[in-house]
């Protein structure tokens, strides 16, 4: 399956704004991606309620999965959003 | 319904306030469960409200700005989550009708985050707003929220949700009344940090009908209803509020000392002055006073402080607050010009004799008097002003921090005198290049402005290394949200005007010193005033 380890660059890890503008950007996807954690099971990105109960910190690796054709496209998007700093950015933009 | 009596609450801000009142729907109570036939349309209801409550909250989210729009925003998220939607679907599948089925998947989620304690607790409180909000529409009864009647009014609720504090309008909401909360809830502390007069813990609040005139006092706790039209619709009065000791919630004392202009300020409850402002004495006038006439009006107020401490600044004029008999020339740019402990090297005699006659008061008291210069540049400054005072018997000597280069050389500094003032206002204009009289430039005088908090939280750690105090006055330490945080980078004392003491202390009691300190990196690690004012709120 194919899949992208990342390690997640927000400040304020997977929570707040840079959750919620995660979820918005996997909602926006072609395809479903799922996000892992170390050993849990793995959760639906559009899901904010499942994102945030993962309780993701700045400088945690987590690991995307997607399948389906539109896989790699959705996962390096999201992949992407995750490595960056969204709460510094949201403050360059303010 | 209730006429004319008075009802009993506690008082958590006071003042009193009088207006008609509206009520804040109360959550819908569910009815016993139906009998489900319809499968479908069970959950065809249940998928509609949970549209209509995401689509409410996004409508009021694009009307809101910063952490109200981010809540109502994530709330909006929630409402709309495939996982909840599921949820549903399971209960209803189960043989659950369309209202319980939304309650039991969002008190199910709600408990799963209360088990991650800490942020994720926090935002159990939000799942029950948000199904209060989706049973209210299955049950077609109004969602609960803060009404907008379109004129000032008093607010009943049965509580306050996270949704709602981000949303109230101290314009409109005169006073507040809720069924439930406690001296340190959601609803106190925001009470007090907007200066609206509040009861809580009236238990019949929600028993007044709609329109009925009422008056509030938040000293007394008491809710009288059926007043006077006449009474109704006067000015809300300001209360003075007791000044309590500043703790933590784990009892760590942050003394809450008074900034202070004039003895009219005088509040003999307080814990003492953090900042006594002397130019009272020098404005308006041609001459400089005489040291009899300084040490009567400095002796007047430290004797109201009797076994407190009193921290006394020398004259803060100069080409800011021009004195004439300074005689000095207008300046073009007098915020950078000769002000404060720099008009000393050109009038030197107008320093001692002030330095002398605080000394002759600090003896005629039993006040714990400390003295400090403002507008303190460098180590070489400070240590000259330190001699000086010394040398009148003065023995606790300190500098205020309001230049950049004093909070870069704090620990230098703290070689020659004995504790750190920090003047946010002053410190954040300097530190932005912001003049504090332009009301354009509000936004980078953010006391939460990352390169100001820098500073200050070098200046505490300056302060612990060295084992000197360093304390905080200006606007930063009367923001109850940043009073923790700053108490988090290690400042001992917070200085402020006595009206927002109340709000501060508490805003402290609700943390231990460890969460102040988590609190503190947390704020040093954000990107904007907006974000790190976002991680102090009891929210998303």
């Amino acid at each position: 399956m194919p899949q992208r380890t990342v390690v997640v660059g927000s400040t304020s890890g997977l929570h707040a704004r840079p959750a919620a503008l995660f979820v918005k950007a996997a909602a926006a996807q072609a395809t479903p991606v799922r996000l892992r954690v170390g050993e849990r099971p793995s959760v639906d990105t559009r899901s904010i309620l499942a994102v945030l109960a993962q309780r993701v910190k700045q400088g945690t690796e987590v690991t995307l999965e997607a399948e389906g054709e539109n896989a790699d496209a959705a996962l390096d998007a999201l992949a992407g959003l995750l490595a960056r700093n969204l709460d510094e950015e949201a403050e360059q933009h303010a | 319904m209730l006429e004319r009596s008075t009802l009993c609450g506690l008082g958590v801000c006071a003042g009193i306030a009088a207006g008609p009142v509206v009520r804040m729907g109360r959550p819908v109570a569910l009815p016993a469960p139906r009998a489900v036939f319809d499968p479908h349309a069970e959950l065809s209801a249940a998928r509609q409200a949970l549209k209509a409550v995401s689509a409410d909250l996004a409508d009021r989210a694009a009307g809101a700005a910063g952490p109200a729009r981010d809540i109502l925003d994530a709330l909006s998220m929630v409402a709309d989550d495939p996982l909840l939607a599921e949820t549903v679907e399971q209960h209803i599948a189960g043989g659950a009708d369309a209202a319980h089925a939304l309650a039991r998947a969002l008190d199910g989620q709600a408990a799963v985050l209360r088990e991650g304690g800490g942020y994720l607790a926090e935002r159990a409180a939000d799942l029950e707003d948000v199904r209060d909000r989706a049973v209210a529409v299955v049950l077609g009864a109004p969602m609960p929220g803060i009404p907008d009647p379109g004129h000032p009014f008093v607010l009943v609720a049965d509580d306050l949700a996270p949704a709602d504090t981000a949303t109230l309008d101290p314009g409109r909401v005169l006073a507040l009344v809720t069924v439930r909360g406690g001296p340190t809830s959601h609803t106190a502390i925001l009470a007090r940090s907007l200066g609206i007069p509040a009861v809580v813990a009236v238990s019949e609040a929600l028993s007044i009908e709609d329109g009925t005139l009422i008056s509030v006092d938040g000293s007394a706790g008491t809710v009288r209803v059926g007043v006077d039209p006449r009474e109704a619709g006067g000015p809300r009065i300001r209360v003075r509020q007791p000044i309590e000791p500043g703790r933590t919630k784990d009892g760590y004392a942050i003394p809450l000392l008074l900034n202070i202009g004039s003895a009219q300020d005088i509040r003999s409850d307080a814990e003492g002055v953090g900042l006594l402002r002397t130019e009272f004495l020098f404005l308006g006038r041609d001459d400089v006073p005489s040291v009899d006439e300084q040490r009567a009006a400095y002796g007047q107020i430290f004797g109201a402080f009797s076994n407190k401490k009193v921290v006394i600044r020398t004259l803060d004029a100069g080409a800011d607050k021009p004195l004439p008999f300074l005689g000095l020339p207008a300046e073009e740019n007098p915020a950078l010009g000769i002000r404060g402990l720099r008009t000393a090297s050109m009038l030197p005699d107008v320093l001692e004799q002030q330095l002398a006659a605080i000394a002759l008061a600090a003896s005629d008291t039993e006040a714990d008097v400390w003295v400090m210069a403002p507008m303190v540049a460098t180590a070489q400054e400070a240590a000259g002003f330190a001699v000086r005072a010394r040398r009148h018997g003065l023995a606790k000597v300190g500098v205020m921090v309001e230049i950049p280069s004093a909070a870069l050389r704090a620990r230098r500094i703290l070689k020659h005198v004995d504790f750190l003032s920090i003047g946010t206002n002053d410190l954040g204009q300097y530190t932005m290049a912001a003049d504090r009289q332009d009301g354009r430039l509000a936004e980078l005088l953010d006391p939460w402005q990352p390169a100001l908090l820098d500073l200050i939280a070098a200046c505490a750690r300056a302060g612990r290394e060295a084992g000197k105090p360093v304390g905080v006055c200006g606007e930063a330490a009367a923001d109850p949200l940043l009073a923790a945080a700053l108490v988090g980078f290690g400042v001992s004392t917070l200085s402020m005007a006595a009206a927002a003491v109340p709000g501060v202390g508490a805003a402290l009691a609700e943390r231990t010193r460890a969460e102040c300190e988590q609190l503190a990196e947390a704020v040093l690690a954000a990107g904007s005033p907006d974000e790190a004012r976002f991680l102090a709120l009891p929210h998303w």
